[in-house]
């Protein structure tokens, strides 16, 4: 590519240059990598609530601490944890942090195609986050569904599931018009000369993500609208008792919620796929293969949501077009995963922390996908289901998938995104303990749902009493691990050294602008002449 | 570079008001006839829904929301949007139909 080096003075985009200054500038500002900067923060805080969540429902596990928690804020508890990790952390994860930040920088642009509906995007997240938190202490408490809020207990209960499925009905808001903003800006803002199979893979992970996020969003939108016309005015579509089909909502929630899955995964994968070659020092092996991969992920992943209802009482012949397209969509999953591991082989190999992240990914991903596969098979999938098996899996694909890409992806972009370079070593010492309390806990879980352990209950058989300790040590572990991480990153935001413009030897274009970018990002919009892994060594070899 | 989504330069052929009173006429006729097919049995109102809403909604982009005039860009999104749509609802029968 030519062009590209932005050798211009300009302030970079943490300088207020406007009329506004301070908090106000950030509160107001339409610069996408701000608006990225924004959700960092704002959901690393729902993250850490979330976590702290989750740390109280282990404890309640070990018979000492339940004096502490009634079964009913039990029920809170797993319902919240759900809410917060999935409506306010893993779904807007990240496409609303790393795309917002670097999707336009990758295609070559200065900003999104919708600049103030990028900001409008979060504020409706915000509204969401508010309304969330409110219908926890109002009304009838806090709900005590599920994240699922399944029908019709959902219609029935006393607590306050109205304004909890209003909060999610308006962060849907907030994911459409982020899908809208991406798909746009994909198809108008590409610099000169990138056509389509010169995009990055992390911008055809958010392209596929953003169509999910367009088509599948909507239907949850109208399903917890109609929850809410239930619950208010009694017109009886999931009600058993009017008439209605509770295994209906279970559709429709499903036809969102499994497609969900992948509007927290593709992102993930798509920053792996930034991550290897730049630490092979190879161009990723078979681009198209991922590309489309990724499209296929997103296609057919949205065809297998009944797989969350197979004990359901779904008709026979559901259940095997169900089973069968489950197994299909491990597929491209699988095409990913060899075509990252081809990539590392033979590469020059540049062992730095966010390639450790990203192994760890790969590593926890394929235990998360394989059990998954495990649970597509009719027959196993009936002795498992909302058991702590499933639970387990879950963690392992969202947070040792999503989760770990995250922080790969944290700790790949840091420098470009801060200016400043952390502490490698704290970084390693953090990764020890995360991990091994990542699999001590989920691991636990697995095992717990093998020997019949059901999910969701407040107390437990004396024969899981050793696993359910493990797997609380190992959450202590995990947490232990995360403080270490965050504070470091912190830190460095702060007191942090120098990075330099291209700390990790990429070659795409981020890491051809100055470490923070300037505002508009590109002095003068680049020219690309050629594919996006492009590596001079790799040439001379 | 880009993909041209809408040529503004050219000038939209904007239809007459004999049209959108054909369009309209034909979707009170339409929706005469869901109301028609409720009337006969459940079977015929579901088939009805299934065939004739979508028809509606069809027109209702192609002519009133000016559908017929843009781009085949945006032609090919509301046909991929209406596709995934049908795959919904068939897979949803494969439930329903079979109980």
């Amino acid at each position: 590519m030519s062009g590209t080096h932005a050798t211009t003075p300009e302030p970079s985009y943490l300088v207020d240059t406007g009329t506004r200054t301070g908090v106000l500038a950030w509160l107001t500002t339409t610069d996408h990598k701000r608006i990225g900067l924004l959700y960092l923060y704002s959901m690393m805080t729902f993250f850490f609530v979330g976590v702290g969540i989750g740390l109280v429902m282990r404890l309640v596990q070990l018979t000492t601490f339940q004096k502490l928690i009634t079964a009913q804020t039990y029920n809170a508890l797993f319902t919240v944890h759900g809410v917060i990790m999935i409506f306010l952390f893993v779904v807007p994860g990240l496409p609303a942090i790393f795309g917002n930040f670097f999707l336009p920088i990758l295609i070559g642009a200065k900003d999104v195609s919708f600049p103030r509906l990028n900001l409008a995007s979060w504020y409706f997240f915000i509204a969401g986050a508010i309304l969330a938190v409110l219908s926890l202490f109002t009304g009838g408490g806090a709900p005590d569904t599920g994240w699922t809020f399944y029908a019709p207990f959902s219609l029935k209960t006393g607590t306050n599931v109205s304004l909890a499925v209003f909060a999610a009905f308006v962060l849907g808001f907030s994911s459409m018009l982020t899908g809208i903003n991406f798909i746009t800006t994909i198809h108008r803002m590409r610099a000169p000369g990138m056509h389509w199979f010169r995009m990055p893979l992390m911008c055809w992970a958010l392209y596929s993500t953003a169509w999910i996020q367009l088509l599948a969003t909507p239907i949850v939108a109208i399903t917890l609208l109609l929850v809410i016309l239930e619950r208010f005015f009694g017109i009886g579509i999931f009600d058993p008792a009017k008439g209605g089909d509770p295994l209906l909502y279970q559709h429709l929630f499903w036809i969102y919620s499994h497609p969900a899955v992948y509007i927290m995964i593709l992102p993930a994968m798509g920053a792996i796929s930034e991550i290897l070659p730049t630490f092979a020092k190879r161009p990723i092996f078979g681009y198209k293969a991922i590309a489309f991969s990724s499209m296929s992920i997103a296609g057919v992943g949205s065809l297998v949501w009944a797989h969350h209802m197979f004990t359901s009482g779904m008709s026979g012949m559901a259940l095997m077009i169900f089973s069968l397209l489950t197994m299909v969509v491990a597929v491209p999953s699988a095409i990913k995963v060899f075509n990252w591991v081809s990539t590392l082989y033979k590469g020059s190999i540049d062992f730095q922390p966010p390639l450790l992240f990203a192994l760890t990914f790969i590593f926890l991903f394929c235990i998360g996908g394989l059990t998954g596969v495990m649970q597509g098979a009719l027959a196993i999938n009936v002795h498992i289901h909302d058991t702590y098996f499933i639970v387990g899996h879950f963690h392992y694909v969202m947070f040792g998938g999503t989760g770990m890409a995250l922080f790969a992806a944290l700790l790949y972009w840091f420098p470009k995104m801060f200016g400043k370079m952390y502490s490698k070593k704290a970084i390693y010492a953090s990764w020890f303990p995360m991990f091994i309390g990542f699999n001590m806990l989920y691991f636990g879980m697995m095992i717990l749902g093998m020997m019949g352990m059901p999910r969701r209950y407040y107390v437990h058989l004396p024969q899981f009493h050793t696993m359910h300790v493990i797997a609380t040590v190992g959450s202590w572990l995990l947490v232990l691990g995360l403080v270490i991480f965050f504070a470091t990153l912190v830190y460095a935001t702060f007191k942090g050294g120098k990075a330099e413009a291209n700390p990790w030897g990429g070659v795409t274009l981020e890491w051809t602008i100055p470490s923070p970018p300037p505002l508009e990002n590109f002095d003068v919009i680049p020219t690309i002449t050629r594919g996006p892994y492009h590596f001079e060594q790799e040439e001379h070899r | 570079m880009n993909d041209t989504l809408h040529s503004h330069e050219a000038p939209i052929e904007h239809p007459g008001y004999g049209t959108f009173i054909g369009v309209w006429l034909l979707l009170l006729l339409l929706t005469g006839c869901l109301v028609g097919l409720s009337h006969v049995s459940q079977t015929y109102a579901v088939w009805g829904l299934m065939t004739l809403t979508p028809l509606k909604a069809g027109l209702v982009f192609y002519y009133f929301m000016h559908l017929k005039y843009e781009g085949p860009v945006f032609k090919i999104v509301i046909l991929v949007t209406l596709g995934t749509l049908l795959i919904f609802f068939a897979l949803l029968f494969s439930d329903v139909a079979f109980r």
